[in-house]
């Protein structure tokens, strides 16, 4: 048995410890909001959180997680920036099919926390690792503008 | 508002008896529906009866109003605006609506362009609009007759506003919920009263949407997600080359693996069932497979390019002829030029899934498809189930782009489930993905055209490529003519006095061709406005000059040029290598004219700086999600231009991932600014437009930037960079 310190549970998991993290989510938690796109670290959308930092689920063997806290979409609207970052999600309406979205969400909320008030060149770096298909990346961009300047209020 | 899990088939079929039963023991919901296309195919039941499986309306005594949703919500917003257009026209309170997944029926919910259950072709609203507005005006106008008779009132003197009948002269008012037993007995008008577009509460207004709150904290179900009790998990593999079948599989490896629980080995592929996915992928990679390639190893990229360029030579079917263009090109200077497209594979954030459990008495299916009854009647075709005991829970999409309108995934997994006990999910790897598309077909397009005065006097613009109506929509393939292949072709927006187009069907060996997003356009926009550049550079002319001169018969586009010209600056002295590019296009009946501005450097890399469009979309539904699919759009066609090509060697598609098969990404996407143009007209359809406008438009920004004419996509850099010819 592995145990994970997950969205603030220690949860336990039998898993082979080569096991990914995001079919630990997925298969075996029945935590499906955090999505598989690619398998091989390239579009972001099994992005979780490790510590505070985003990771890429698909390729993290869940027995290399340790003690350290592991976040998913489904919780990381209890953190300051994960909430404003879907506040202003919805405000802005930045999302189209949604399925990326838990991974831009995951993303942008790790750039926050670590960058309050991030610069386009912040942007950049923190989510062209994110593939959105539909296209919503003007929107993301403007989107977590605005949640850095809600955080000033 | 909430999304509610889909019904199922079986529940639908019968749903008349069970809600009659549900209503005599007091509860149920009892609102008659109307629908002019079901009752013209005899589908509804006799005037009168309490309910109808035709519904796009339900309310319940309690008061709750569940639209019922016709088209799939894959992203482009169709969930909110088909529910502003109901709701609009009932009256309903917006924020207070349920929204629900139609069931499969091509007769109850299908789209009325095509006939069947399709989402697609950008022609939602546009399809639904008169038929969703008649219905919520004829369920308006039985909830206010209902209230009269209660009141003893002319129905007349009645109102109805979020939800309630309102009586001015008495200051009475009683709700939808407390009217649907009375409502339910009365026969809808059949030609009911519609709104006029001044007096619009919703329509018109940019509304929040009711499926992304759900997206933003991760429980928004898409098939992927679907999780019956008990299911396992399959990774499959198909042959590699197109054609190809199973010769033999040694599974010893990966049967003895921990959590692989069963090897599927079928004619053209091979599963692996795990208790996760991580296990069945893993049990998949540990097999020895051996294929028989077939007879389709040797197919290339190169040999299909050289093929349909030699099938493009030969004349096609005639699909629009005015005037007489041999004449005119004969007498004018004339200028030919040929346009290739390459074949692109759709590449879904979602990838390919679909969740079945196939039991002797039905067979239960969850997936995110574009094609609801389709997928029910392959399903109902591999079992050999009757229809009504295959039930389809269709799922939020996690993007369609075309893909989803075949069912090869369904029909793949159902096989697989039938050796399954037990509930099966299907999912397929990104790489399996991508090397098992239907793809976007290749194109040649050859164009001649000759100028008189300034302006072009003749134009043959011939088509070659695969006909999917043909395979996929037979009714859109006749005497040689496939109808999406030559739309925008045929009805192109300038005043030429002499044209004729040409369609050629030609087949690439073993590579399956589908739709993928802008369809026909895509191909047809991308040579036409290339064409017209270089024409308007033969002229002697600004490519906005040129345009604006031959837009007489269609001002709706040409207004949109102006605005859009005025807007992107067009005419600005910019830097040298920098270029600006336009697009002007009527496609899926929608009027936009595109500017993109573009950098090239010495190493021929392109930078796009800005995007900027002028729509005239008709009447704007939601006019946020009109912006939302032009940003999306333009990227989606970037992207194509940019990097999308799928190359086949040795009968096997090349490209299997993102890192070889590219998509745009944040730090490569321009500015884009959208400027919507108020009209009075009838919605146009929008979630392909900007994918058809961005490739020409930053085709003719390089032009602009480089004087190279590109002629064929995506963008050779080796080109821009002079190390290879045009």
């Amino acid at each position: 048995m592995i145990k994970l310190h997950l969205n603030g549970q220690v949860r336990e998991v039998d898993a082979p410890a080569d096991m990914p993290l995001l079919w630990v989510l997925r298969d075996l938690l029945g935590m499906t909001g955090t999505k598989f796109g690619c398998g091989i670290a390239q579009c972001g959308a099994c992005t979780v959180h490790i510590d505070g930092k985003s990771v890429r689920s698909c390729l993290l063997p869940v027995g290399s997680i340790g003690n350290r806290a592991v976040t998913t979409i489904e919780a990381v609207g209890e953190t300051p920036a994960g909430a404003k970052v879907q506040r202003a999600w919805l405000d802005l309406e930045v999302v189209q099919c949604g399925y990326c979205q838990s991974g831009q969400i995951m993303s942008a909320a790790a750039l926050l926390a670590a960058t309050p008030h991030p610069d386009d060149a912040d942007i950049d770096a923190a989510m062209a690792g994110n593939i959105c298909r539909c296209g919503t990346y003007v929107r993301i961009r403007a989107a977590i503008k605005k949640a850095a300047g809600a955080r000033q209020d | 508002m909430t999304i509610q899990t889909p019904s199922g088939s079986q529940e639908v079929l019968s749903r008349r008896s069970i809600l009659r039963v549900g209503a005599a023991a007091g509860g149920g919901l009892l609102l008659g529906f109307y629908s002019p296309a079901a009752d013209a195919a005899g589908a509804a039941p006799p005037s009168g009866a309490p309910f109808a499986p035709d519904a796009f309306i339900r309310i319940d005594r309690a008061g709750k109003i569940t639209l019922v949703m016709p088209q799939v919500e894959m992203g482009q917003g169709v969930y909110t605006s088909l529910s502003m257009i109901l709701a609009e026209e009932l009256d309903a309170a917006f924020d207070a609506v349920a929204v629900e997944a139609a069931p499969p029926s091509d007769a109850l919910y299908g789209n009325p362009v095509f006939g069947i259950q399709a989402t697609g072709n950008s022609n939602s609203v546009r399809a639904f609009w008169k038929k969703l507005r008649l219905t919520g005006a004829a369920a308006r106008a039985i909830l206010i007759q209902a209230a009269a008779s209660q009141w003893k009132v002319d129905a007349p003197s009645c109102t109805a506003a979020n939800s309630e009948v309102i009586h001015a002269p008495t200051g009475r008012r009683i709700a939808y919920g407390a009217l649907a037993d009375a409502a339910a007995k009365l026969t809808p008008p059949a030609n009911p009263q519609l709104k006029d577009p001044k007096n619009f509460k919703l329509i018109g207004k940019p509304l929040k949407r009711l499926d992304t709150p759900d997206k933003v904290n991760g429980k928004a179900l898409y098939g992927i997600d679907a999780l019956p009790p008990g299911v396992k998990y399959a990774a499959i593999a198909a042959s590699p080359v197109f054609g190809g079948k199973v010769g033999h599989v040694d599974d010893t490896a990966a049967k003895t693996m921990p959590g692989v629980r069963q090897v599927v080995v079928l004619d053209d592929l091979v599963a692996v069932v795990g208790d996760h996915f991580w296990a069945a992928k893993q049990g998949l990679e540990a097999l020895n497979i051996v294929w028989n390639d077939g007879p389709n190893v040797h197919v290339n990229s190169e040999q299909i390019r050289n093929d349909i360029s030699a099938a493009s030579e030969h004349e096609g079917a005639v699909a629009k002829s005015r005037g007489d263009a041999a004449r005119a090109l004969k007498e004018g200077d004339a200028i030919e030029a040929h346009f290739e497209m390459p074949f692109l594979s759709h590449a879904p954030m979602e990838p390919m899934n679909c969740t079945v459990h196939v039991r002797p008495d039905g067979c239960e299916i969850w997936v995110g498809t574009q094609v609801c009854a389709r997928t029910q009647a392959i399903a109902a075709k591999v079992t050999g189930l009757p229809l009504d005991k295959v039930i389809v829970h269709n799922q939020l999409l996690g993007g369609g782009f075309g893909r989803r309108l075949d069912v090869d995934g369904t029909e793949k997994s159902v096989r697989i489930a039938q050796k399954v006990d037990g509930p099966i999910k299907v999912v397929w790897t990104r790489e399996e993905d991508i090397q098992h598309d239907f793809y976007r077909p290749m194109y040649y397009d050859r164009i001649t055209a000759s100028l008189k005065d300034g302006r072009i006097d003749g134009w043959k613009h011939r088509v070659t490529g695969s006909s999917i109506m043909k395979r996929w929509f037979p009714l859109g393939f006749q005497h040689g003519v496939d109808i999406d292949g030559v739309d925008s072709a045929i009805d192109e927006p300038y005043d030429i006095p002499n044209m004729r187009v040409e369609f050629v069907q030609h087949e690439p060996p073993a590579v399956p061709t589908g739709f993928w997003r802008g369809v026909g356009p895509n191909n047809n926009v991308f040579a036409i406005e290339s064409f017209i550049d270089e024409l308007a550079h033969k002229a002697g002319k600004n490519p906005l000059d040129f345009r604006l001169e031959m837009l007489g018969k269609t001002p709706r586009l040409k207004a949109a040029l102006e605005l859009v010209a005025k807007k992107a600056r067009w005419g600005d002295p910019l830097p040298p290598r920098v270029g600006r590019g336009i697009a002007a296009q009527v496609a899926f009946a929608s009027f936009i004219a595109t500017i993109a501005e573009v950098e090239v450097d010495e190493q021929g890399d392109v930078r796009v700086r800005r995007i900027t469009s002028a729509v005239d979309t008709g009447i704007a539904v939601n006019p946020d999600t009109i912006v939302a699919q032009l940003q999306g759009g333009l990227i989606f066609g970037l992207t194509a231009a940019l990097y999308g090509e799928i190359t086949i060697a040795n009968g096997r598609v090349q490209q299997s991932n993102f890192n070889d098969y590219r998509m745009l990404r944040i730090d490569q996407t321009p500015a884009i600014d959208v400027h919507l143009i108020k009209s009075g007209e009838a919605p146009g359809g929008i979630g392909e437009t900007g994918t058809t406008a961005a490739p020409p438009a930053v085709r003719n920004a390089i032009y602009a930037a480089t004087g190279i004419a590109l002629r064929r996509m995506p963008i050779d850099r080796e080109v821009l960079a002079g190390r290879k010819p045009a």
